[in-house]
């Protein structure tokens, strides 16, 4: 399967009860696979066909408060264009799911893979999970609405995995049995659903200086619970389908020196190579970061403290001129933590441009240096980029 | 016909206590409107005065579920609880016969919930979508929006030396509904109540969307005393400003034909906004503005008699 196709399976396994959808590249075939689903009657969701992405994540959040398991799906602009209600499905501590599709934003236009999409929305009260292949993907589905539904965290979840490399490219998986789903996701009970006409409840009032504070503060609560949540479904999956998830995974990390961390689809090809450089003698690892929000900091700043050097894979840009928003994520949660490695940024694959073993050793080179030079002569370095 | 003896012993689903202002037409349309149900019913609000001022936390106004997302997507808001509602009744996890409404103003429709509001009434949701016109951004300090008469003096198109106030005729958004072909559509005015109440009636009751434009006079924006809302309101029918119309199943039908067709100056003058219109150098802006209403009633009137031959 390709790994929209995997999501699109996951969301006919699902059988959620809403789904409000608009098509965009990359994305657009899980819309497409899942209309079929629903022109053949495989599954009982109700299919809005909106006429934007704003309107597929307000139609959501109607959907998800009226009492249902509601999921939209997107990318890049798409995403973009929902801005204003990811923050208010958030807020309304509503269990979205959503995959994304992860393309650069807009401009110019590109429709390749790049974070700079999800990465704009990270402060948005979402759970974001990162998938680095079709298969993860898959799984990140499921655990994605247990951790959403979740009565200690209630906050929507965003599956992302990157557009063409993984969105369109074709993997073999193992897939679950529809028994097997059904009972790890269980039936859903909405806690003040707007369908209970007889408990009526007022949802999105306003809510000035004298509250809106505390209701923010209950959304950090409800992030901070999240972590423990994650790591519980996880270890649930892996009970169910011996396939084993945490907030982050670490590759020949034990005895390494120098790592890279990086996100996604890049971890495949950066594990490469670390066994190259493994089998020349190089004390090197990979710790591949799944969950971006919660920023898993302390556990990170633990797997990350015996390194000399670290070398941050950034597929996004912030224009802050120090680094892209992994990087300075990494860099404040290994700050005041005692000792720790240097860490280096390397913002790549910018709008698809591709990456390849090559130039992750290259990478792997650069910190070296760094590590045996004790110091850190450039902190940001664009890779594979004519300047 | 709705009768008021038994209109006023409808359980309120707007309680009192709210805090929109006095004289506001906005939740006297809203009342009307949700007099006409006898099904337990969803609202959905677009930001608004009316969100605003009936739901400020912890309390609401609310006696029925109610739900406020954003400023442009009632529409498409609402729509996600009815498919919601379709999927939970076909499992058998609701039994109840819900309606469903949502309620905008003009800015929240005429302007940035139009697109919403265009899918949600062309994908056939069975809705009902209310908007209050009260011809202006109120909520935000009364700045234009196409919804806007022309020669109206707004925060945003002010009555300056060179510009008489906004120079734009309104957008006439009821055509555009009934463009969409929906099986109900209707302008209506709290004015005539029992003309309202029978409209929204009629739109709970189709199978369907269903749209209803009501005027709702804002005492602050349009500047006449608070006391006399309801006359406002009938004032611009009586001069055909604002014709009551509903569109059933395509067929256009006039609900309401003022014995004597008043001049439109009878309600343009007690209004603040138009004051500067009376101004000497504007009779030839006020000529225009007749015009424009004559020639809309015209068309409206040729219209419906179209219809009735056939």
């Amino acid at each position: 399967m390709t790994g929209n196709e995997a999501v699109a399976f996951a969301l006919k396994q699902i059988d959620p009860d809403v789904i409000a959808a608009y098509p965009i590249t990359p994305q657009t075939d899980i819309v497409q696979y899942f209309s079929s689903f629903v022109a053949d009657g495989a599954v009982k969701t109700e299919f809005v066909t909106v006429e934007s992405e704003h309107s597929a994540m307000s139609a959501t959040v109607g959907a998800a408060a009226a009492g249902a398991r509601a999921m939209t799906a997107t990318a890049a602009n798409g995403l973009a264009l929902m801005w204003e209600i990811l923050y208010i499905a958030a807020s309304n501590r509503l269990p979205i799911v959503m995959p994304v599709v992860n393309r650069a934003l807009s401009g110019p236009i590109n429709i390749h893979c790049d974070h700079s999409d999800t990465m704009g929305a990270r402060d948005s009260g979402w759970i974001q999970l990162y998938s680095e292949n079709a298969q993860e993907a898959y799984d990140n589905m499921f655990q994605a609405l247990r951790i959403a539904e979740h009565p200690d965290v209630l906050l929507p979840v965003m599956v992302c995995l990157d557009g063409f490399i993984i969105s369109h490219a074709l993997e073999n998986l193992v897939v679950n049995e529809d028994e097997l789903v059904k009972n790890f996701i269980g039936a859903y009970k909405p806690q003040y659903p707007l369908l209970d006409v007889d408990n009526p409840v007022t949802v999105g009032p306003i809510d000035m200086y004298d509250f809106y504070f505390e209701h923010k503060r209950q959304q950090s609560e409800a992030m901070k619970n999240a972590q423990e949540v994650i790591l519980a479904v996880a270890r649930e999956y892996e009970q169910k389908t011996g396939r084993s998830y945490g907030l982050f995974e670490e590759y020949r990390m034990d005895d390494a020196e120098v790592a890279v961390l990086v996100m996604s689809s890049a971890a495949g090809t950066a594990k490469a190579a670390v066994d190259e450089l493994r089998e020349q003698g190089h004390k090197v690892g990979l710790v591949k970061l799944r969950v971006f929000r919660p920023f898993p900091h302390e556990k990170l700043a633990g797997a990350l403290q015996h390194l000399k050097a670290l070398a941050v894979m950034d597929r996004a840009e912030s224009f802050s001129t120090m680094g892209g928003p992994l990087f300075n994520e990494v860099r404040s949660a290994l700050y005041g933590a005692g000792g720790g490695p240097l860490v280096r940024d390397f913002i790549f694959g910018l709008g698809g441009r591709d990456i390849g073993v090559a130039e992750i050793v290259e990478i792997f080179k650069k910190t070296l240096e760094t590590a045996a030079a004790g110091k850190v002569d450039e902190m940001v370095c664009y890779l594979g980029v004519r300047e | 016909m709705a009768r008021l003896k038994d209109l006023i012993h409808k359980p309120e689903i707007l309680s009192p206590g709210h805090r929109m202002c006095p004289g506001c037409g906005a939740p006297i349309a809203v009342r009307q409107v949700l007099m006409a149900l006898d099904d337990p019913v969803v609202v959905c609000c677009a930001t608004g005065c009316l969100e605003v001022s009936t739901t400020i936390y912890p309390y609401t106004a609310w006696r029925s579920p109610f739900i406020h997302n954003a400023f442009e997507n009632a529409a498409a808001t609402i729509s996600g609880v009815e498919a919601a509602y379709l999927s939970l009744k076909k499992q058998g996890k609701v039994d109840k016969e819900i309606k469903f409404v949502a309620f905008g103003g003009d800015g929240g429709t005429y302007d940035i919930g139009l697109q919403s509001l265009s899918g949600a009434m062309e994908r056939g949701h069975n809705m009902v979508y209310v908007c209050y016109d009260n011809g202006a951004y109120m909520n935000t300090g009364i700045q234009r929006s196409s919804a806007t008469p022309r020669g109206a003096d707004t925060t945003t198109s002010p009555a300056g030396k060179v510009i008489p106030g906004k120079p734009a005729a309104r957008k006439d958004l009821t055509a555009i509904m009934a463009a969409h072909n929906i099986p109900y559509v209707a302008q209506a005015s709290p004015s005539h109540w029992n003309d309202l109440v029978e409209k929204a009636k009629k739109a709970f009751a189709v199978e369907g969307p269903a749209f209803l434009n009501i005027l709702a006079p804002c005492p602050r924006g349009w500047r006449y005393d608070a006391k006399d809302t309801i006359e406002m309101s009938r004032l611009a029918v009586d001069t055909c400003q604002w014709p009551l119309y509903e569109i059933e199943d395509g067929v256009l039908r006039i609900t309401y034909q003022p014995k004597e067709k008043k001049p439109l100056t009878d309600y343009l003058k007690p209004q603040g906004r138009f004051k500067h219109l009376f101004a000497k150098g504007n009779e030839q802006l006020l000529e225009e503005l007749q015009a424009e209403v004559d020639k809309r009633w015209e068309e409206l009137k040729q219209r419906a008699a179209c219809q009735e031959a056939k």
